[in-house]
């Protein structure tokens, strides 16, 4: 058989041989083998995007989270105020209640004092004129027990009268 | 390797003056050539060789089919003998007629399509048992490890370095011929390697076979070639008067039929090559055996260190001339799908 003349046999069983095996791995070998990494390569990439679209999400979500504890932070502070506000509000008002409150009761207690000054003045001064009366009783019966001095008494009496006529 | 072949050659003139040594000729053709019958090894003067099945059809009495065994030691058939010194038709069947002997229509199992058969089965089990995994698992949500992912690696190797780029965007039609015929040559390289039987037949190093390989290159590349392709051939881009001789078209034709040429002889040379430079190596271990133990011993270390350097190298050409097959086929193809004006616009 000679090198470079190629033999009809061979030729022939060369292209059925190939032929089947042609058939068979272009039908059930390298394409699923190439249509499932092309899907896995697909996948990867799906994938990737996904992760980066999540990190910009997360980014975000970072981004949010800090201007809202930020918020918090700023909400806090102005509730503290707030309330400092209120306490002192409430502490003040109450003070000036309690005083005000304190006044009246003064202002009770000063009228009520005053009420009681005046009628133990009242009753002073009633148990003084009776006292005077019964004094001056005394005394007038005393000293007009002469008739002279019942007259002088008299006369002295009228002058008085008259002279608080004349000052009227 | 200028060394072993120096080695080899000085030692080839040995058988020359003795008689007696070894048939330099018988061994290294009797390893590369087709033969009717699959010789495995020699024991004491003994052939042990399989046997094949012998199919011819005379144009007298129709299909024969019957064993090379019964051709065996020049024993003559149903009228069929094997022409072992002729000039023409050397080591063929030949039928005996009245006019004399013919060459009948001759499609026997030979060594090569025995091994071409072995090899080409050995591939579509391999390809399929990787793929296997493919249809039990989801390929999205994991990758397949051990030997479909060594597979998933050489194909996407081939299908990403060499298809797609020399394609372009019609990659995928052609991806699955490409596939296999880097595969199918890989594997027949592979297994023309393996000393021993079932491999060691020199299929890809046959002529025929790279024929047929380069031929179904040149039927990808022409029956699929588009507009812009058969333009380019029959009236390219050049002047005028280029084209009026015709010479542009006359060097373009040419150009068509050496470029799957080139792919044949290419892939039969190397493999050739490669297979008799292995057996040259080897031989200094037999060409020796007359020079003296001390002699042959030591040389049979220096072929045996060799022969492993050139098995070693042989490994990585046939990776290299099936990865070549496969670019130059694609970029053939890649040249006859050519989209100019939209690639342009793109």
């Amino acid at each position: 058989m000679s090198l470079i003349t190629p033999d009809f046999g061979l030729l022939f069983w060369m292209t059925l041989i190939f032929g089947i095996v042609f058939f068979i791995l272009a039908k059930f070998g390298f394409p699923v083998l190439t249509e499932m990494v092309r899907k896995r390569q697909e996948r990867i990439e799906q994938s990737l995007k996904d992760a980066r679209d999540i990190e910009e999400r997360m980014a975000s979500w970072t981004q949010k989270e800090a201007k809202m504890r930020e918020d918090a932070r700023k909400g806090q502070a102005l509730m503290l105020r707030e309330a400092a506000e209120e306490k002192n509000r409430i502490i003040a008002d109450a003070r000036t209640e309690a005083k005000s409150e304190a006044d009246k009761l003064l202002a009770e207690a000063r009228t009520s004092i005053s009420a009681e000054k005046e009628s133990a003045l009242r009753d002073v001064r009633r148990e003084v004129a009776i006292l005077g009366v019964e004094v001056a009783e005394k005394i007038l019966r005393e000293e007009l027990s002469g008739a002279d001095a019942q007259r002088a008494y008299l006369e002295k009496m009228l002058d008085e009268a008259s002279k608080a006529d004349t000052i009227k | 390797m200028i060394a072993a072949l120096l080695i080899s050659l000085l030692l080839l003139q040995a058988p020359v003056e003795s008689p007696s040594a070894f048939d330099m000729d018988e061994y290294l053709y009797g390893h590369v050539m087709d033969a009717y019958d699959w010789h495995i090894t020699t024991i004491n003067g003994k052939h042990i060789s399989i046997p094949l099945p012998v199919i011819v059809r005379s144009k007298t009495t129709g299909w024969h089919v019957f064993s090379s065994a019964k051709l065996a030691h020049g024993h003559e058939y149903e009228g069929f003998f094997i022409h072992h010194d002729a000039e023409s038709h050397k080591d063929r069947i030949m039928e005996h007629t009245s006019a004399g002997d013919v060459r009948p229509l001759d499609i026997s199992i030979t060594k090569n399509v025995a091994g071409l058969m072995f090899n080409s089965l050995v591939l579509v089990l391999l390809v399929l048992l990787g793929v296997r995994w493919y249809r039990k698992h989801d390929a999205r949500e994991e990758a397949p490890g051990g030997f479909s992912g060594l597979l998933e690696m050489l194909v996407m190797m081939v299908e990403n370095d060499i298809i797609k780029p020399c394609i372009g965007r019609d990659y995928k039609r052609y991806s699955p011929y490409l596939l296999t015929a880097f595969f199918f040559i890989f594997v027949n390289n592979l297994l023309g390697i393996v000393p021993f039987f079932p491999g060691g037949a020199n299929i890809t190093g046959n002529i025929a076979v790279t024929f047929m390989m380069a031929m179904f290159t040149f039927l990808a590349v022409n029956l699929f070639g588009n507009k812009h392709y058969y333009k380019d051939i029959f009236w390219p881009d050049v002047p005028v008067f280029l084209k009026a001789i015709p010479l542009m078209p006359l060097i373009e034709i040419i150009g068509v039929f050496t470029k799957p040429f080139s792919l044949m002889v290419r892939l039969f040379a190397n493999i050739l090559a490669g297979h008799m430079m292995i057996l040259g190596v080897v031989s200094v271990v037999f060409l020796t055996a007359e020079l003296g133990a001390a002699m042959n011993s030591g040389l049979s270390v220096i072929a045996v260190l060799f022969g492993v350097f050139m098995d070693i190298l042989e490994l990585l050409v046939a990776f290299l001339q099936a990865y070549i097959f496969t670019m130059l086929s694609s970029v053939f193809i890649g040249l006859s799908r050519q989209h100019p004006e939209q690639e342009k616009a793109e």
